[in-house]
């Protein structure tokens, strides 16, 4: 089972609920992996602080001239929908930050006078801590393909009984590659207006990902009811409360794990498991489309 | 006229509420809203909408059905797995999933039966409006919707030439969490960012991670971290490694509740109470116009 921690504001507990959900199975003997796809800022190793056994450069195709092929016609800047290629005095200039790699260039090019070479935009690195098999990216600094990263993440994914992804915040192009293929998002929030208005963004992506999903209210008595009122009215269910406990606060400051400090959380964390794998077993009877087309439904 | 943006690595740690608060002290200023992907500023300075400007990220692909001959070169070209077959079978035309269409148009150009079309998408809003305290240019991006960093340079580009015409003294810019797209967009060429962090190993992590990316850019940088006194030891050293990255700490907030009654109120907290975190919020006010006019970090 394939599930996915989001959530649309930052900071709401994603990588504490995440982390925690993980050494929680992997104490009840389950095979669990987890996946830090926050490849901007990574945070889930200052908790599990995993042996780190290898580790992969992450490479997006770019494109070469081959200077005497080319011929300077143009083709390739005209194809090119993100101006990553500009042909200037009959010369191929290529701005390497801005290429998605899609290979319009060399696909259109007359003279075949293209071929594509990696380049490095960050890293993957393996490992596992307490029973948890583990791996997390890394965008090299001023890069901004955070995606190609998230992807090779994923690729890096086993077939263990649990795959738990920590996803990056927000609700744009790195979180849906994060998500896309999940089974079931959790998505994380707080109970205030910020935290509010977010959980409708988070709501609204998962919607239009056509993917089965449930709240996690973190700090959950620090504002007012508007989250559960909201989560109410939309049917939404709430599989998880953690409450605003400075002890949980002070040990996540630290980098310890709530469920190694404070045991008594390692029932919130089992029922939170429960909740989400009872209603992973009624969805399966009754999956919707999978290939993203529920938007024109 | 100087532009300062507020970012901070880590999400959550209340980058927000600080905006919101230099807001009501600035001034002559203009608030922008950067965080396309979860923005909240709206949610405290409550603006009146005064215009408002479609946002389009780029192209989007969709299938022609009646001019497809199903060859399924679209499917064959397209690297980002953006077309297939319905799960349903009961179309005989591919279909062109918009979320996972980069708009790079390979599909369109491949297509030997002129049965794609490739048009302007349309992905979200963005606004001027007037508060309280000033104008104010923020968006809102369509669910599941990507390219959010050119969204940020509409917003910001909007900001200052608004700033000009008005004579304007600050554009004060709320940033989103990370290092990648969207933050790069809301950073460059800036005068000033400040971090706002909070005092926790991932608080920690993420603030070194942005200082190197500010100093990439060449961008003068300033520290304050928010919630300080929940871990001094760990506030202390935070200090001390950004000291020794050159990103000067320019202040301290302590912890306080009413920040979140003050976000139920939908206000800024120095309009709702004038107790110790109000002044400390006007300390780091204080400081950034000192570092913004002296103009070095």
């Amino acid at each position: 089972m394939k599930i996915a921690i989001a959530s649309g504001k930052g900071g709401t507990g994603k990588t504490t609920i995440a982390t925690n959900l993980a050494l929680t199975l992997a104490d009840a003997g389950t095979n669990v992996q987890l996946l830090d796809c926050d490849v901007e800022e990574p945070n889930c190793h200052i908790f599990l602080k995993p042996k780190i056994e290898s580790a992969t450069p992450v490479t997006v195709p770019i494109p070469k001239v081959i200077e005497e092929k080319c011929t300077g016609c143009g083709i390739c800047a005209e194809v090119c929908e993100f101006s990553a290629i500009a042909v200037v005095k009959k010369k191929v200039l290529i701005f390497p930050e801005l290429c998605h790699g899609c290979g319009a260039c060399s696909l259109f090019c007359p003279e075949n006078a293209f071929v594509e070479v990696p380049r490095e935009v960050g890293a993957i690195e393996k490992g596992s801590a307490d029973g948890i098999i583990f791996t997390q990216g890394l965008l090299n600094i001023g890069e901004l393909m955070s995606p190609a990263v998230i992807s090779e993440v994923k690729k890096s994914a086993g077939d263990p009984d649990v795959l738990i992804i920590d996803s990056p915040p927000g609700t744009s192009c790195p979180v849906i590659e994060a998500v896309k293929d999940a089974e079931f998002i959790l998505l994380v929030t707080e109970p205030t207006p910020f935290g509010l208005n977010d959980l409708k963004l988070a709501v609204g992506m998962a919607k239009a990902l056509n993917l089965p999903f449930a709240v996690a209210v973190n700090r959950s008595d620090v504002g007012d009811d508007a989250v559960a009122e909201y989560c109410r009215s939309e049917n939404i269910e709430i599989f998880l409360e953690i409450p605003n406990d400075r002890r949980i606060a002070e040990a996540y400051s630290r980098g310890e794990m709530v469920v190694r400090e404070l045991p008594e959380y390692l029932e919130t964390f089992k029922t939170c498991w429960d909740r989400i794998r009872a209603f992973s077993e009624k969805e399966t009877s009754s999956k919707p489309n999978s290939d993203g087309t529920a938007k024109e439904a | 006229m100087k532009e300062i943006v507020v970012i901070s690595g880590k999400g959550g740690t209340g980058k927000t509420s600080i905006v919101a608060s230099f807001a009501t002290l600035a001034g002559k200023a203009i608030l922008a809203d950067c965080d396309v992907d979860a923005a909240d500023l709206h949610l405290v300075l409550n603006p009146v909408i005064e215009r408002r400007e479609d946002f389009s990220g780029g192209k989007k692909a969709s299938i022609i059905e009646e001019n497809c001959i199903g060859c399924d070169r679209c499917i064959e070209e397209c690297r980002f797995d953006a077309i297939s077959y319905p799960d349903s079978g009961k179309a005989d035309t591919p279909r062109v999933n918009h979320i996972f269409c980069e708009g790079c148009g390979v599909c369109f150009r491949v297509c030997p039966a002129d049965a794609i079309s490739f048009k302007q998408a349309v992905n979200g809003e963005w606004f001027v409006s007037s508060t309280k305290y000033g104008p104010m240019v923020h968006a809102r991006l369509g669910m599941a919707e990507g390219n959010s960093g050119k969204l940020v340079s509409q917003i910001r580009q909007e900001a200052r030439s608004i700033a000009e015409k008005e004579n304007l003294d600050y554009i004060i810019v709320d940033g989103s969490p990370g290092v990648g797209c969207p933050v790069i967009s809301s950073i460059t060429g800036a005068d000033l960012v400040l971090v706002i962090t909070e005092p926790t190993l991932s608080g920690r992590h993420d603030l070194l991670r942005v200082a190197e990316l500010t100093s990439f850019f060449r961008i003068p940088t300033i520290v304050c971290v928010n919630k300080w006194d929940l871990n001094a030891d760990i506030t202390g050293q935070i200090e001390q490694e950004a000291r020794e990255h050159n990103v000067r700490p320019a202040g301290r907030v302590r912890y306080d509740t009413s920040v979140t009654s003050a976000q139920i109120a939908g206000t800024s907290i120095i309009a709702f109470a004038d107790g110790d975190v109000s002044r400390d919020i006007r300390d780091l006010w204080n400081s950034v116009v000192t570092t913004l006019d002296g103009g070095a970090a």
